[in-house]
């Protein structure tokens, strides 16, 4: 799947930022924006993060195109709080049951901007790290217990297996007379039924690959890592500018009075 | 460096799986000395690869019931012993842990504490030893079942164990990747000095190599043990009748051409392809629309694809002949599976087209009821149309069960094929055509699947799952059988009896399709064989020409 595709984006600038230090990017960014419930404080974020995404050479259209389903269902979030929130302010729309004023759109526009906001973030680490090297950081910079982050990673290998899986259930059963044709109850049913085959060979799957692990040494005392986190000027660098965006998005909403916390 | 060989010492061992009325094996006693190396033998369900793995102290003991008896190796319980031993199981695909290449060869070394400037050299030296020349970063996902089983192998290579059990480590190979894999790991465990035991049908492969065959009987403990000549020359009946594949004997040797013999209305082609090219990458969904549409504008006339994607293989010409087979056959990786999907209308093609003939599409059949023709183009087929004319095996039997008893599958076929018997809505009674439970019954018999009738397809033995997928694809009564990899890791009985079921659907008029790399396979079933080369991947990589030895490159279109 092209999503879990990174190998382009590796080569992008941030990917050669080291992932220990996106992954507390990640956090801060997260919880900067969580807590802002501003238009402007959102708004430029959005902003900068476009701007990081075309300065390490990544194009915001392809994460556009590929998570369409986040952002709309961010524009949706913002509908919804337009709707229902407190309806002071100027009135902008009155049809029916639908009253928009200018105080339930601003805050309807701050949740659907924060929602692509919290999208992008993870988007951008995501993109350009590789599990494996997440899996580094987790265990040898933040110390989690490597048991615990190998399965992980060897888990995450498994999805991209269990996509090919799917394709071949699909041609299978199409093989045997089941195939997408078969009208509207057919193919829930046969979806259903094609959706439990890939449990229960996953299931299997990961039986036959926890006794490979086992066999090959997983948990068998202190291990040794052949990647090591390294850190350059880049991650300085990118620590500055990412933690700079949260605080100039912020500071700009508060000497313009807009910002709020929380709600 | 490695300490050198491990020993194995049992006494009285056995294990009693949870659950199951009889244990997996019992009653052995063996001693293995450092350095020895072992080939495994014994019926199906002789427990073989259970005791490897009990070897390998990866089995879970949880009532602490299941152990009988005493094992060690090096003196000590084997789950404390489990850094000194590298096991690879059966599936490639579960011989691999992490998505890159070197990540996954480092990751032995890395758990057993290897110090970090070590493990690169070890992965390298691992690599080489299987023949595998890929770079660290390699996405293991883009490897072929060829490639992951070497990996596989260099990932226990790297870990320089004492005992090297092996567990059919060659079954998904190339005839010449077989030696070359064969030599690889007797090299590592001269080199290491590591003791090797093996599982593996084909004996021919290592029976010069070992040192020792030692065959567990299905009855219990072993019967016999001595070095291969010895045990060769003892065993070879009961062998036989195990279905173990002893040096130079052929279940079924080649027939004599029957091509004089073939009616005058076989002659025509069912299908044929042209330029074709093939790809497992999916196509988007406006250029499925597109082809559809304009396959039905042109319902008899082939229309070659054009689409961007990473070809497995291309340039392909060939014809399928009536009671004919053909084998496709080359190298691991050279994009045999894929043709065999496209040519079987499951994936559509990247260029070129598949195209069926006039027979094959009116199904001229006095016995079928067809509903309307289908276009030549298979993969623009409803599945009822595809079932009726061209039948699917897939390598792995599992994919394919989609009904919870053996009886059910082999209905499902009969029923849901073109031209089928209908039932009447009121009375039940089946007119126009075959009965369903009829044609499923006659199967059930001819494959001597009757004692497992209402047993789950998932439960049965793996020559029976063999049997059966072969069966669910007949039950539609298809003009063409395409099968791929049917005799991968099938013992010497399973072969015997595909080839015979083989023959059987051959001399009734249908026409047979197999990938293999199976060279008795291809003499028994006779026929024309198509040589894939191998293919360079790569989207700047050169196009080469497939190799053909019988079949047809090019040509004109011949249904228009």
């Amino acid at each position: 799947m092209d999503l879990l595709n990174n190998a382009t984006a590796a080569d992008s600038g941030l990917g050669r930022v080291n992932p220990a230090v996106k992954i507390l990017l990640l956090v801060a960014l997260t919880v900067a924006f969580l807590v802002s419930a501003d238009g402007v404080t959102s708004g430029s974020g959005v902003l900068f993060l476009v701007l990081v995404m075309i300065g390490s050479r990544i194009d915001p259209r392809n994460v556009l195109v590929r998570l369409w389903p986040v952002f709309t269902a961010a524009v949706f979030s913002g509908w919804g709080t337009a709707l229902l929130s407190p309806k002071t302010g100027d009135v902008l729309l009155d049809v029916g049951p639908f009253l928009f004023t200018a105080d339930s759109v601003d805050a309807g526009i701050a949740i659907a901007l924060r929602g692509c906001a919290l999208a992008m973030i993870s988007v951008l680490l995501l993109l350009t790290t590789d599990a494996r090297e997440i899996g580094d950081s987790l265990a040898q910079t933040f110390r989690l217990p490597s048991r615990f982050v190998l399965s992980a990673v060897a888990a995450f290998r498994l999805v991209g297996i269990m996509i090919t899986e799917w394709e071949t259930l699909a041609a299978a059963r199409r093989a045997r007379g089941l195939g997408p044709d078969r009208g509207i109850l057919g193919n829930v049913g046969g979806f259903a039924t094609q959706a439990f085959s890939l449990i229960v060979q996953a299931l299997r799957r990961a039986s036959r690959l926890a006794v490979t692990m086992e066999a090959r040494g997983f948990g068998a005392g202190p291990r040794t890592w052949v990647h090591q986190p390294e850190y350059s000027w880049r991650d300085a660098a990118a620590l500055a500018i990412g933690l700079g965006i949260p605080v100039v998005a912020i500071g700009l909403s508060v000497v313009l009075g807009t910002y709020r916390f929380f709600h | 460096m490695s300490a050198g060989g491990a020993s194995v010492s049992a006494r009285g061992f056995g294990w009693h799986h949870a659950g199951r009325d009889e244990p997996a094996f019992r009653d052995v006693d063996l001693d293995i000395a450092p350095g020895q190396k072992v080939l495994l033998l014994g019926p199906s369900g002789a427990g073989k690869s259970t005791l490897l793995h009990a070897l390998a102290g990866v089995l879970e003991d949880d009532d602490g019931e299941a152990a009988l008896g005493r094992v060690t190796v090096n003196g000590t319980d084997p789950r404390d012993a489990r850094a000194s031993v590298g096991l690879m199981q059966q599936d490639p695909e579960s011989s691999i842990v992490l998505s890159r290449v070197g990540d996954d060869l480092a990751f032995g070394p890395e758990n057993l504490g290897v110090p970090r400037d070590e493990i690169v050299g070890r992965c390298r030296r691992a690599l080489q030893s299987v023949g595998l020349d890929l770079p660290w970063e390699h996405p293991t996902s883009a490897l072929s079942g060829g490639q992951k089983q070497r990996l596989g192998l260099a990932g226990i290579l790297a870990m320089e164990p004492g005992l090297l059990l092996l567990d059919e480590p060659t079954a998904n190979l190339d005839p010449d990747g077989v030696v070359e894999v064969r030599d690889a790991v007797v090299a590592a465990a001269e080199e290491y000095g590591s003791t090797l035991v093996v599982v593996e049908h084909r004996v021919a492969v290592w029976a010069d190599v070992v040192d020792r065959i030692i065959v567990l009987s299905s009855k219990g403990g072993i019967s016999h043990d001595g070095t291969p000549a010895e045990v060769l020359g003892r065993a070879r009946e009961e062998l036989l009748d195990a279905g173990v594949w002893v040096p130079d004997h052929v279940p079924r040797r080649p027939v004599a051409s029957a091509a004089g013999n073939v009616p005058v209305d076989w002659q025509e082609p069912l299908l044929e392809a042209c330029g074709l090219a093939v790809t497992r990458q999916h196509p988007s969904r406006s250029w499925r629309r597109a082809r559809r549409r304009a396959v039905r504008k042109s319902p008899s006339t082939p229309i070659p694809a054009a689409r961007d994607a990473v070809r497995a293989t291309e340039n392909v010409g060939l014809r399928v002949h009536r009671g004919q087979h053909l084998a496709v056959t080359g190298p691991n990786g050279a994009g045999k599976s894929t043709l065999a999907l496209t040519l079987a209308g499951l994936i559509p093609p990247a260029a070129g087209y598949v195209a069926a003939s006039e027979e094959l599409r009116h199904l001229r059949d006095p016995a079928a009821r067809v509903a309307r023709t289908p276009p030549w183009d298979p993969w623009a087929w409803a599945s009822g149309q595809l079932i009726a004319r061209i039948g699917t095996v897939f390598q792995e039997p599992e994919h394919q069960f989609v009904r919870s008893t053996v009886g059910e599958e082999l209905v499902l076929g009969a029923r849901l094929a073109d031209g089928a018997g209908r039932r009447h809505p009121t009375n039940g009674q089946t007119h126009d055509g075959e009965d369903p439970e009829a044609r499923a019954q006659e199967l059930l018999e001819r494959l001597g699947l009757e004692h497992v009738k209402d047993a789950n397809p998932f439960t049965l033995s793996g020559g029976e799952k063999r049997r059966l997928s072969v069966g669910t694809a007949l039950a539609a009564r298809p003009r063409i059988l395409v099968l791929d990899e049917p005799t991968f890791g099938q013992d010497a009985r399973t072969w015997a009896n595909l080839v015979d079921l083989l023959r059987e659907v051959m001399a009734a008029g249908s026409a047979v399709v197999s990938v293999t790399h199976d060279h008795a396979f291809v003499e028994a079933l006779g026929g024309e064989e198509l040589r894939l080369g191998n293919y360079p991947q790569g989207p700047e990589a050169q196009a080469t020409e497939a190799e053909s030895v019988d079949a047809v490159a090019g040509g004109e279109a011949w249904t228009s």
